[in-house]
């Protein structure tokens, strides 16, 4: 298993090799499945929609729709227009939407296709809508596509109509529909009203009924992103991704925001129920307290078997970032944060992290990939890993330990219908950490030492 | 109205103008006509990929001992990597990088400023950290787009280095399918590597071609060959390698498994060194049998008849009993299948085998001949197909070598062997069989609720439509993680898949039992 890659590390400065991010287009369709009644388009060659939809349906085990531009050779070299309008048109007249969602890919943004133009003057029969997201796979990452498609569903439809709705907007972050779910759940506890976007909770987890439909009951309303730009306030969970579509809700419907860190973990939920808490002045009620007191409980009772234990984190920046804190709440060292979505601020981000819990000899990138990773674990290994499938071979090769959390998670079943987010998803996370590390130490053990209670 | 009828009756009439030639109910005795490997229609939610993937992802994809440098920005290698399930292994002599995935990950200045140099840097240290035998680089659509001349960066990365450095423009805009980028990798390896080689012929060397070793099915295949006496000199491209393919021209026969990725090798192979193509189906029981007799007619050594018939008799006596307990369990089942450009062909006979009739087929990215046979060839040339680079080889005057003489082929052909030649897919599929080409969502659900088979199989994009309908279903592409389905044993396992999908208990458990008992008992007028 990767028995070429070698311990001694060398500088890349051009090859990629075993990447922690893939390209803007997959996030912008994850996006767009999570409005209502929605058909994701990709505008491009064939080859991109179906690689999203095969990779998206392995994530999920659910179908992931979308169509595509379909160019040749042909609309490379005289652009897409002519391909849209009637992808367009073939849309409507078939799968019958209220809203299409176009991304671009870098075909079309390398041959300069302008999308404002093309729908401005394409036949979108009446009542329903258009709209687009510019999302080169040479920019950023899946991450970066998923924010822009949020970006464009609001630069479309967003408006402020001067009567606020007293409704909080909650931008999730990239995150699972189980995660959607608890968030949902935690607001209304909270006795929030809120609009939430993306949600592709009872999309992307619709239950099986006997009969398919094309639109699950799921995803935020065309009314509800409109009504976007009269809520009170907008809240960005997990800061890179969020931040950008929050920034943008301010400038086009001048909703002020607030940023916090994915919910992941006691303290990070606590910033979370706070905000919640500060927006509706509602008491946090005890139905919440009760969580959170019972997964306090769990990380004091299971300590001795977490505490020390080194673990490297890999997979999306706000993800990572959030699991850090919550595997240094159970006491365990943090020692390798990587993420392959480009900027600075994953890495600024991690070293306050690490000096806040007073953590030496720990290290963060971002823009890596699992190669370098695997390298450093080869020159110094770690108790568990934490990340998504692609992670499985440098665990199989290191003989560690992994527990699947994020994205994606291709060769596991459950994953994304239950919460890492909020107190719940706590008691999740630390089950899986937990059994993990005691699978271990009960396979590794001498049979006169295998204890019956632990 | 027919079920095809009310199908392509919802269209509109553009959409239905081009459709309706693609949908066939297949009439016996008539010559079925099919339109195969046009554009796809925008905005129609199609299961194609493109030319990138049929060239990196299925072709060039499974070499092993190969770095393969995707140039482009992150996704297409991404996507790439890991995800078709041709298995192969390394050992102490080959280094082994199929759980790798090597991209130069443009950014937005090298689409502005070109993104050669970054190539030749990514070369550099692919080369600096592995020290691999031969790289392959495959573009992606900007790549195309903004000229990088990945051919000359190759060249001189083999001058440089002094390995085998083969480059592949395969970007994703050409052609209509992944059929264009099958080809397009065939011809690099045509041009670049078979040949190469300086191993010594050895006695019935064979070559598998269009095999990509799916869940293992190319080592099931290779282990009955290799029972049976022959030497397989390379497997293209199923654990395949460089080291071996290089030698691919000292084979006296080559198997063609799916003919449309590589017929134009066996084509090319036979003009440049004189080893003849005998078309084969792995798949299914009597394919089989039917495969290795004809390998060993063409070899006609009484020994290797001999021992054919002994293998074919010991494997299938190991598997007679429970496949027909299977059949047992399936006899009177029908099915829909749409894969690739051979795989529903190949499929058939196995599944009749079991007593499954298949009632709805198509394929992905088929040409008329994958229906027809190839006696429709040649078709003729549209403007997508003009783009898509044919080479014409030569003889090769030091290494031609002829295994028959020019009239002993004859009289094979005459004998009915399938010398150069195959069936499309009308040759097996049932009267009235509804046959669709490039097949999408649309008409799968529709055709669903028309037709009801009790089994749907194709790829991951639809397995959950179909699943959600109630029908179970299993991926053809990927084997549903399980496999190998080739070779006698792997015909017993697809038995056994194919039962339990149909007999899933959680079928039976859809509909909560709230939906169909009232909620409120009582009794009437007080009586107990």
């Amino acid at each position: 298993m990767l028995d070429v890659t070698p311990k001694k590390i060398a500088e890349r400065s051009a090859l990629r090799i075993n990447p922690l991010k893939t390209c803007q287009p997959v996030g912008a369709m994850y996006a767009a499945l999570g409005v209502h009644n929605c058909m994701p388009h990709s505008h491009g060659s064939q080859g991109c929609c179906s690689y999203h939809r095969m990779f998206l349906t392995r994530h999920f085990k659910d179908p992931a729709i979308a169509a595509s531009s379909s160019f040749t050779e042909g609309a490379s070299v005289f652009g897409g227009g002519s391909n849209l309008k009637t992808a367009i048109k073939n849309i409507f007249d078939l799968y019958d939407p209220d809203i299409i969602a176009v991304h671009t890919t870098c075909l079309s943004e390398t041959i300069g296709d302008d999308l404002v133009t093309y729908i401005t003057d394409a036949k979108i029969p009446e009542g329903k809508i258009v709209v687009h997201a510019n999302t080169p796979s040479y920019v950023g990452s899946h991450i970066t596509g998923f924010s822009s498609m949020i970006t464009g569903l609001m630069h479309y439809l967003s408006q402020n109509t001067g009567e606020k709705n007293g409704k909080l907007a909650l931008f999730p972050g990239f995150v699972n529909p189980g995660d959607m779910r608890e968030m949902k759940k935690l607001m209304t506890l909270m006795g929030v009203a809120y609009t939430m976007l993306p949600d592709t909770s009872a999309v992307m987890d619709s239950p099986m009924t006997g009969e398919y439909t094309m639109y699950p009951k799921g995803g935020t309303t065309i009314a509800d992103i409109k009504d976007l730009g009269n809520c009170e306030l907008s809240l960005a969970l997990g800061e890179i991704t969020s931040t950008p579509p929050a920034e943008s809700l301010e400038s086009k419907c001048k909703v002020p925001f607030q940023t916090l860190p994915l919910p992941i973990g006691i303290e990070l939920t606590d910033q979370f129920i706070m905000a919640l808490n500060h927006f509706s002045k509602n008491e946090v009620p005890y139905a919440i307290e009760e969580e959170r007191g019972q997964l306090v409980d769990i990380l004091l009772d299971s300590h001795k078997y977490s505490q020390n234990k080194s673990v490297a984190i890999y997979g999306d920046p706000d993800t990572v970032l959030a699991l850090a804190q919550f595997t240094l709440e159970m006491g365990m060292i943090p020692k390798y944060l990587v993420t392959g979505t480009p900027g600075k601020a994953f890495e600024e981000k991690a070293t306050a992290l690490f000096e806040k819990y007073g953590m030496e000899g720990c290290t963060a990138k971002g823009n890596a990939d699992l190669f370098e990773l695997h390298q450093w674990i080869k020159n110094d290994r770690v108790d568990l890993m934490i990340g998504g499938t692609h992670g499985k071979y440098v665990a199989k090769a290191e003989d560690i330990p992994l527990v699947r959390a994020g994205f994606p998670i291709v060769d596991r079943y459950v994953h994304s219908y239950l919460p890492l987010v909020g107190y719940k998803g706590g008691m999740r996370l630390a089950e899986m950490i937990l059994n993990a590390l005691m699978d271990r130490q009960d396979r590794d053990c001498a049979d006169e030492d295998m204890e019956m209670i632990m | 109205m027919d079920s095809r009828e009310k199908v392509l009756d919802k269209y509109s009439s553009k959409i239905y103008k081009n459709r309706k030639e693609h949908v066939i109910q297949i009439e016996a005795g008539e010559p079925n006509v099919i339109a195969a490997d046009t554009r796809a229609i925008p905005g129609i939610m199609t299961n194609r990929g493109c030319c990138y993937a049929g060239c990196k992802g299925v072709v060039i994809g499974p070499l092993k001992d190969v770095v393969q440098i995707v140039h482009g920005p992150i996704g297409c290698s991404y996507y790439a990597w890991g995800t078709r399930r041709n298995k192969g292994k390394g050992d102490e002599n080959t280094k082994n990088f199929l759980e790798y995935c090597f991209s130069t990950d443009m950014q937005e200045t090298d689409i502005v400023f070109g993104g050669e140099k970054k190539l030749k840097k990514a070369i550099k240290e692919a080369v600096e950290i592995f020290d691999p035998a031969c790289i392959m680089i495959a573009s992606t659509c900007p790549v195309g787009l903004i000229g990088d001349d990945i051919h000359a960066v190759a060249a001189e990365a083999e001058e440089m280095y002094n390995i085998k450095v083969v480059s592949f423009s395969c970007e994703g805009y050409k052609g209509v399918s992944q059929s264009g980028g099958h080809h397009i990798a065939n011809n690099g390896l045509m041009k670049n590597v078979i040949g190469t080689g300086n191993a010594e012929h050895v006695n019935y060397s064979i070559n598998l071609l269009g095999e990509y070793n799916i869940g293992g099915d190319g080592w099931e295949i290779c282990r009955v060959l290799k029972r049976i006496g022959y030497n397989v000199v390379s497997v293209m491209t199923g654990d395949g390698s460089y080291a071996e393919i290089k030698n691919a021209h000292t084979a006296d026969l080559n198997l063609v498994q799916c003919h449309r990725s590589i017929n134009y090798i066996a084509e090319m192979l036979k003009t440049k060194y004189g080893t003849e193509w005998l078309k084969v189906n792995f798949i299914g029981i009597e394919g089989i049998k039917q495969s290795l007799r004809d390998v060993a007619a063409f070899f006609n050594d009484p020994a290797l008849t001999a021992k054919t018939e002994a293998v074919i008799a010991d494997e299938e006596d190991e598997i007679k009993e429970a496949i027909s307990e299977y059949k047992a369990k399936l006899e009177g089942k029908t099915a829909s299948i749409y894969v690739g450009g051979s795989r529903t062909h190949h499929y058939i006979n196995l599944l009749k085998s079991l007593g499954v009739e298949v009632i709805l087929a198509g394929y992905e990215f088929a040409h008329r001949d994958d229906y027809e046979g190839r006696q429709v060839l040649p078709l003729k040339m549209d403007a997508d197909s003009k783009n898509i680079e044919s080479i014409t080889v030569e003889k090769d005057p030091d290494k031609y070598r002829t295994f028959h003489s020019e009239e002993r082929i004859q009289e094979l052909k005459d004998a009915g062997l399938p010398i150069e030649s195959y069936d499309g897919l009308w040759a097996d599929i049932a009267d009235n069989a509804m046959i669709t080409d490039d097949y999408n969502q649309f008409e799968t659900e529709e055709f669903l609720k028309l037709l009801k088979p009790d089994i749907f199989f194709s790829g991951i994009k639809d397995k959950y439509i179909v699943q959600r309908s109630g029908v179970p279903s299993r991926q053809l592409h990927s084997y549903d993680y399980s496999g190998p389905y080739a070779g006698f044993k792997g015909a017993l396992n697809f038995a056994r898949d194919v039962t339990l999908a149909v007999n899933t208990p959680a079928f039976n458990l859809v509909q909560a039992p709230w939906k169909s008992e009232p909620t409120l008992i009582g009794n009437l007028g007080g009586m107990e």
